[in-house]
């Protein structure tokens, strides 16, 4: 039967991978589409409402893959409906409030330049089914990489205005990349069923400092970084972004149309 | 501030190997790059292409709709042009 009660999953380590990425991809691809009807111009709107669809088509086969990997005890639904803010598993970065136009870009930009290359080696994953969400995820990230860059080379060395806004999302945003790289399960990199963060830092350096150079934005200084997404210790944020995502199936279990 | 007019772009697909690009629509980019990416974002969605072309749409010199008579009409009464007068055997198949 229907309910309204949260779930419980159980997250052996498998499980916990495919919720890890599938959240990020839940919750970027739901503040993306919170632009639909409010972006600065026709084409942008359905840009981002594209790199919104990719996001949620992403998630929807991640969490699929996790109710068969748990047991099937919970169904993709179950995952995104029906987990309180302390079960989500996504990055803090991914949460944080779309602000301007500048910060949407920036914090895709951090993303994506990230997440392109994780897929890219995920695609080689002993994991067959994993390894095939990961080729087809990374066809989409590398045209979310490319169209993030394309509009933060513009909006850094645009006008004045584009190149404060954007700079600001840069200061705003920098302290939530230091989560991008925290290790995965090392059974699981062990088994070479997905790539371990840590390593891909170099080569998003490589592809994000070049970048900003460019665009004339100065790098902000590697402080504190925030931390506690993958442990469920979140921002403000998410609660309100959940309550919103989850309000028809809460309100109305098992709800379709 | 002022604020200057995005260019416009005209924007065309080719929807298989062996077709021709054919003209879809337009979009308002500030640059060839973007313009490119936004005439994909736009008119790409439901698989209608394998390639995009994006011309500025001043770049483009159309004729006079005032001059359509002038233009057009002396070959409507041209009918001999149009080689629908021959029996095309049916071993040629699709022409």
């Amino acid at each position: 039967m229907a309910t309204t009660t949260s779930i419980t999953v159980r997250e052996i380590p498998l499980v916990g991978l495919l919720l890890r990425r599938a959240d990020d991809a839940l919750v970027l691809g739901h503040r993306l589409s919170e632009w639909c009807g409010h972006a600065p111009v026709l084409e942008e709107e359905l840009a981002l409402a594209n790199l919104a669809l990719d996001l949620i088509g992403q998630a929807r086969a991640l969490y699929a893959f996790a109710a068969d990997a748990e047991g099937g005890q919970h169904g993709e639904d179950d995952f995104a409906y029906l987990r309180d803010a302390r079960q989500f598993r996504n990055l803090l970065l991914l949460e944080q409030p779309n602000g301007d136009f500048a910060a949407t870009i920036v914090r895709q930009l951090l993303y994506s330049a990230f997440i392109d290359p994780w897929w890219h080696l995920a695609a080689r994953s002993s994991e067959p089914r994993f390894a095939e969400i990961a080729a087809k995820a990374e066809k989409e990230s590398a045209y979310h990489l490319r169209h993030a860059a394309d509009w933060l080379l513009r909006l850094g060395d645009g006008t004045a205005e584009s190149h404060r806004r954007a700079q600001a999302a840069l200061e705003w945003l920098w302290p939530y990349t230091g989560e991008l790289f925290e290790p995965e399960a090392p059974d699981l990199v062990a088994a070479s069923v997905c790539p371990d963060p840590p390593a891909l830092r170099e080569a998003w350096q490589g592809t994000v400092f070049p970048l900003l150079a460019e665009a004339t934005l100065s790098r902000p200084a590697d402080g504190w970084m925030q931390t506690g997404g993958r442990a469920g210790r979140h921002s403000e944020h998410l609660g309100h972004l959940l309550s919103e995502l989850q309000y028809l199936q809460r309100s109305y279990p098992g709800a379709q149309w | 501030m002022t604020e200057q007019p995005t260019p416009l772009w005209e924007v065309f697909i080719r929807p298989r190997n062996g077709l021709t690009h054919r003209h879809v629509g337009s979009v308002h980019a500030a640059d060839a790059t973007l313009a490119l990416a936004a005439a994909r974002d736009v008119y790409t969605r439901r698989g209608e292409g394998l390639s995009v072309w994006v011309v500025p749409s001043a770049a483009i010199t159309a004729s006079d709709p005032a001059e359509r008579g002038m233009l057009f009409e002396p070959t409507e009464s041209k009918i001999y042009r149009h080689p629908t007068f021959y029996e095309v055997p049916d071993e040629v198949g699709h022409m």
